[in-house]
């Protein structure tokens, strides 16, 4: 390295550092604080100068070593050869991961704390497979898919609550429900191109969260609706003392009560209900809907010319993920037993876009990735309450800035007339 | 009558801050193609400079008309570098991706943003003193006075000129020649011998600032912010946008116009809970029947 340079890439760093010094200094430095009438402000330059400082450290560095170059083949070689491995060992892969997951319960280590983060890991992954329809596979961008979750909690609760039917009639009456939905937003606004639906999506989300908080007479209004029956065994209540004449789980099979199995119950439920959504989208992928699917994503204008239908098309694919979406909704609700609009912001939708967009679009095994990866770093960083959502949108963006096609880039079709996948 | 006017006055101020807001989304999406998601947050951080800024003044006692300029400069400055750097960070090295990169690039940016000012600024909600008071009324021998406050009538009129200035800058400059050259073709104009890097830096700065101003006007009418403000006037915004047709620039102050009045008048005749809902059912309504938005050019796809 010469000296010219040196003293280049020193100047490029104080560059930055003026940069940052803007950037952290009024919002950073002057932090205000409202004490008694009015607001004041509170200088707190020393953080500003520790984060300027810091950035022109890191510039400095990056420029001398040039590192970003190197590191940055490091990390795609690293994640090409994670993507080979995982797309020629596929089913090994998903083999393994799926008896991982079912002994998960019982391994020596695993306690309530590391359940309760699985069970929410699962059914993001079952949101990520349920989305992955409608975005990986038919690729019409949707901004607003809690609305499906939030119908399919809410139908899910208002059904149990009033009549008092068992799971498993109520779990396919609110994923019919949010299918109906998906639908009904969906008939009208499918003919719209790719940003404009993200954004009418996202409104329609939106809405349904206003009405939620606002129609009192049926959602409750922003205290939710509490009292959601838990699910039960086949019939078997998941109670210390069962009622008079009812057998409850432990004493029928005989066990200590313990409150672990209704949260290992909820465990298989959720791995279920997941692998039914995985099962459900790789079959259909190899239907006539499902290549129709991919078909339009790839180009919607051939696809007119061959007589393809591209508004009933897309709207299946919309019901068949809004529907799935309304499941999870409904497992949402029976576990946590309470439900409020403050469970389906758009932040969700975020979520489970960037675990589908993350894990590479259409890859199923991708959704799974990114669902680990982005809910144990907001897991990690539990501790750092505040900080936690910072690490969370950082990942995103690296991400997408080091690997744009997501961890696996699986967006081959699934048949191709000259590929080379057969 | 006199409460439509009434409406009709409140709606055009809202409207006139959703559609500087909107500027900054439809030069975006013109430029480059995508939904610059953490655009509503640029302009939170343009409210909470103001704020800041505002305070700080208001120690000194200068007279008001000088802090209100000082403020819209410091506010514009700064904010233009959040709005520089977010595209430097995030969508600089997106470009030539595929679509979707950046979208979620930018909505990771806009959850760090949103976090980053509850961080550093604290949760709560941010009050302040009213620096304007006072204003003209009309109607006044009716039952309902018409009152056109001055803070409304400085809205409008600091709208007004910047959107000239704006205007000036987009169809006379050299500047504006090379950004509309961009939005048409990107390939051709970098052979033309135009920076385009620096044409698409520039974008962000006028958007950012434009809602840095959007942001100071926010803080002055409402009088209150906190961090989550950027959300949902984002989307308003955005909608407007989409409305007006994306990617037009007289459109986007249409559609900020049309989502600042659907709204007050939603709120003031309809019911208010659900004045949310209103603009967003009109733009589903609107896309059916157009589209492309009101003045956007119609897409014509080829294989």
């Amino acid at each position: 390295m010469e000296k010219q340079d040196i003293i280049k890439s020193f100047k490029d760093s104080l560059f930055t550092g003026l940069i940052a010094l803007a950037l952290f200094g009024p919002i950073v430095g002057l932090r205000t604080a409202s004490k008694g009438e009015g607001l004041f402000i509170t200088p707190q330059w020393g953080v500003v100068l520790l984060l300027v400082g810091l950035c022109i450290l890191g510039r400095f560095l990056i420029n001398i070593n040039s590192a970003r170059k190197t590191e940055f083949k490091f990390l795609s070689t690293l994640t090409s050869k994670f993507s080979n491995i995982t797309d020629d060992k596929a089913k090994h892969f998903a083999i393994t991961g799926i008896l991982f997951a079912v002994v998960f319960p019982f391994l020596p280590f695993t306690d309530r704390y590391f359940m309760d983060v699985a069970i929410m890991i699962l059914t993001y992954i079952m949101l990520g497979w349920g989305l992955n329809i409608v975005v990986g596979l038919a690729g019409l961008l949707d901004l607003g898919y809690v609305a499906f979750y939030a119908v399919g909690a809410y139908s899910y609760a208002l059904i149990a609550t009033t009549f008092g039917w068992s799971f498993w009639i109520c779990l396919p009456l609110a994923g019919l429900f949010a299918a109906f939905f998906g639908i009904l937003l969906g008939f009208p606004v499918l003919r719209l191109r790719g940003d404009y639906l993200a954004i009418v999506t996202l409104g329609f989300g939106e809405i349904i969260r206003i009405i939620l908080i606002n129609w009192y007479e049926v959602t409750n209004g922003p205290d939710g609706i509490t009292g959601i029956p838990r699910p039960s065994f086949f019939g078997l209540p998941f109670k210390r003392s069962p009622d008079e004449g009812e057998m409850s789980f432990h004493t029928f099979f005989g066990l200590e009560y313990s409150t672990m199995h209704r949260i290992i119950f909820l465990y298989y439920l959720i791995l279920v209900l997941a692998l039914i959504t995985n099962y459900f989208t790789l079959k259909i992928r190899k239907l006539p809907v499902g290549r129709a699917w991919e078909a339009l994503r790839e180009d919607e204008i051939a696809c007119k010319s061959l007589g393809v239908n591209p508004t009933n098309t897309k709207l299946t694919a919309f019901a068949i993920g809004a529907m799935f979406g309304g499941f999870a909704g409904s497992f949402f609700a029976t576990r946590q037993a309470f439900i409020s609009p403050e469970s389906f912001t758009f932040i969700e939708s975020a979520i489970i876009v960037a675990i589908v967009v993350l894990g590479g679009m259409g890859s199923q095994t991708g959704v799974v990735l990114a669902s680990i990866f982005l809910i144990g770093i907001t897991e990690i960083f539990r501790d750092l309450e505040q900080y936690r959502m910072i690490a969370f949108g950082g990942a995103m963006v690296l991400i997408m800035v080091f690997k744009p096609k997501g961890i696996l880039a699986n967006r081959k079709p699934t048949i191709l007339m000259h590929g080379d996948n057969k | 009558m006199e409460y439509f006017i009434q409406q009709l006055v409140n709606g055009i101020t809202l409207g006139s801050i959703y559609g500087l807001i909107a500027i900054g989304y439809t030069m975006v999406y013109g430029i480059i193609g995508m939904i610059n998601f953490a655009h509503g947050d640029i302009f939170m951080i343009g409210a909470f400079v103001a704020l800041i800024s505002f305070i700080i003044f208001g120690l000194t006692g200068v007279a008001l008309p000088i802090i209100l300029l000082l403020v819209l400069l410091i506010a514009m400055l700064f904010t233009a570098c959040y709005g520089w750097t977010v595209e430097k960070l995030a969508y600089k090295p997106l470009r030539g991706s595929f679509r979707l990169a950046p979208l979620i690039s930018a909505l990771g940016m806009s959850i760090v943003l949103q976090n980053y000012v509850q961080v550093s600024q604290g949760a709560r909600v941010k009050p302040m003193q009213p620096l304007f008071s006072g204003g003209l009324e009309f109607f006044k021998n009716s039952e309902f006075i018409v009152t056109v406050s001055y803070l409304q009538i400085f809205i409008v009129v600091l709208t007004i000129i910047l959107m000239g200035i704006f205007t000036y800058l987009i169809t006379k400059t050299d500047l504006g020649r090379a950004q509309r050259a961009c939005e048409q073709d990107r390939t051709m104009t970098a052979l033309l011998g135009i920076n385009v890097d620096r044409t698409i830096s520039i974008t962000f700065i006028i958007g950012s600032s434009l809602a840095s101003v959007a942001g100071m006007m926010f803080v002055l009418y409402y009088g209150v912010i906190d961090f989550y403000i950027g959300f949902l006037a984002g989307i308003k915004a955005f909608t407007a946008a989409v409305l007006g047709g994306i990617g037009s620039l007289p459109g986007a102050m249409l559609g900020g116009l049309l989502i600042g009045l659907i709204e007050t008048m939603w709120s003031g005749y309809v019911s208010i809970e659900y004045k949310d809902v209103a603009a967003f059912s009109v733009l589903i309504v609107v896309l059916i029947f157009f589209p492309t938005g009101f003045l956007g050019k119609p897409d014509i796809e080829k294989v």
